[in-house]
C-alpha cells in the first residue's frame, strides 16, 4: 500500500500509539503479576484476609501472637 | 443500584473477572475492522491525502483525553459526595490511562501537522489546553504517588480533578472562543458532521475501539489498586500484631 510523500508521518503516528498502548497493556499485566506474587509471599507468611487461616501459623510463633 | 452492587470491591472484582473476556475479544475484533478500514477502506482526503489515516488514531485520542478525565471527574465526586469505596480506585486508575491518550494525541496531532501546517507545534488555545490536560493528568499521578494514605490521596487529588474540569470547557470550545490554527470541530455538531461517510465511519469505528480499550485497561487497573490496597492492610495488620511483640524480646535478656 502506497502511503504517498508523507508516509512516514502516518507509519511513526501508528507506531508511537502501538508502543502507547502496548506499554499500557504491559504496565497494567505486570503490576497484576507483581501484586499476585506480593499476596501469595504473603499467604505463605501467614499474613491473609483469611483471619483462620491466619491463625494456623501464628499459633506456633510467639511474635506475632499477641 | 446498579452503583451500590459494586460497592462491595470482591464482588466488583468477580464482575470484571466474568466481563474483561468479552471486553477484550470486542476490544480486538472492533481495532482490527476499524484498522482495516482506515488503510483500506476509506479513501485519501482531497486536501489532505493520505495523512487523512492520521486522523483515525488522533480524534479518538483525543476524545478519550476528554472522556478519561469526565470519568475522573464523576469519580471525584462519588468520592467526595457518595463516599463511594470504588470512586478513588476509579479516579486514579483512569489518570495514567488519560495521560497516555492525551500523549497520542498530542504526538500524532503534532505528526499530522508538520505535514498539513508546515509546523509541529503552535502555541493555539486547543494545542495548550490539551497540553495543560496531559500535565494535569501527570500532576494527579504525582500527587497519588506523594501521600502514602489511599483515603487521603483520594479526597486531595478528587478536589484537584474537579478544579482541573474547567480546562474540559476549555479543551472543547477552543476553536470556536479563539481564532486557532487547529480547524473547528467537524463531527460532533450541532448541525451534524461535515465529514464523508466514508472517511466518517471508520472514524467512529476506531473511537469504539479506543473506547473499549479504555474500559477493558481501566477495569484491569482497577482490579489492580484493589489488590495493592488488600496486600497494604494485610502489610499494616502484619506490623501491628509484629509490633507488641518488640518490648517482650528487648526484655527477655535482661530478665
Amino acid at each position: 500500500m502506497d502511503l504517498g510523500p508523507h508516509s512516514d508521518f502516518i507509519i511513526s503516528s501508528y507506531a508511537i500509539c502501538f508502543a502507547v498502548v502496548l506499554g499500557l497493556i504491559l504496565w497494567v499485566r505486570m503490576d497484576r503479576a507483581k501484586l499476585e506474587a506480593t499476596l501469595k509471599e504473603l499467604a505463605a507468611r501467614g499474613v491473609s484476609r483469611n483471619r483462620s487461616a491466619e491463625q494456623k501459623p501464628e499459633a506456633s510463633g510467639q511474635a506475632l501472637n499477641d | 443500584m446498579g452503583i451500590l452492587n459494586f460497592a462491595n470491591p470482591t464482588r466488583f472484582m468477580k464482575l470484571v473477572q466474568l466481563a474483561l473476556p468479552w471486553l477484550v475479544g470486542l476490544c480486538a475484533i472492533t481495532f482490527a475492522v476499524g484498522l482495516y478500514m482506515s488503510f483500506f477502506r476509506a479513501p485519501e482526503d482531497y486536501q489532505q491525502g493520505n495523512t487523512v489515516r492520521i486522523m483515525f488514531i488522533h480524534v479518538p485520542a483525543a476524545w478519550l483525553a476528554m472522556m478519561c478525565y469526565s470519568v475522573m471527574a464523576l469519580s471525584s465526586l462519588g468520592t467526595l459526595v457518595w463516599k463511594h469505596p470504588l470512586a478513588d480506585v476509579s479516579a486514579k486508575c483512569a489518570a495514567p490511562i488519560g495521560a497516555a491518550f492525551t500523549f497520542i494525541a498530542l504526538v500524532t496531532g503534532s505528526l499530522w501537522g508538520k505535514p498539513m501546517w508546515g509546523t509541529y507545534w503552535v502555541w493555539d488555545a486547543r494545542l495548550t489546553s490539551v497540553l495543560i490536560l496531559f500535565i494535569m493528568y501527570l500532576g494527579l499521578m504525582v500527587l497519588w504517588r506523594t501521600m502514602e494514605d489511599p483515603i487521603k490521596a483520594g479526597k486531595a487529588a478528587a478536589i484537584l480533578t474537579l478544579v482541573g474540569t474547567l480546562n474540559l470547557p476549555i479543551v472543547k470550545f477552543s476553536v470556536d472562543w479563539w481564532n486557532t490554527l487547529h480547524q473547528p470541530a467537524s463531527v460532533v455538531r450541532m448541525d451534524g458532521p461535515t465529514i464523508h461517510p466514508d472517511i466518517l465511519i471508520p472514524l467512529l469505528v476506531m473511537a469504539a475501539a479506543f473506547t473499549l480499550l479504555f474500559f477493558t485497561l481501566h477495569l484491569m487497573a482497577m482490579q489492580n489498586e484493589i489488590l495493592r490496597r488488600r496486600v497494604r492492610s494485610l502489610r499494616l495488620r502484619a506490623a501491628s500484631t509484629a509490633r507488641p511483640a518488640r518490648p517482650s524480646s528487648t526484655i527477655q535478656p535482661a530478665e
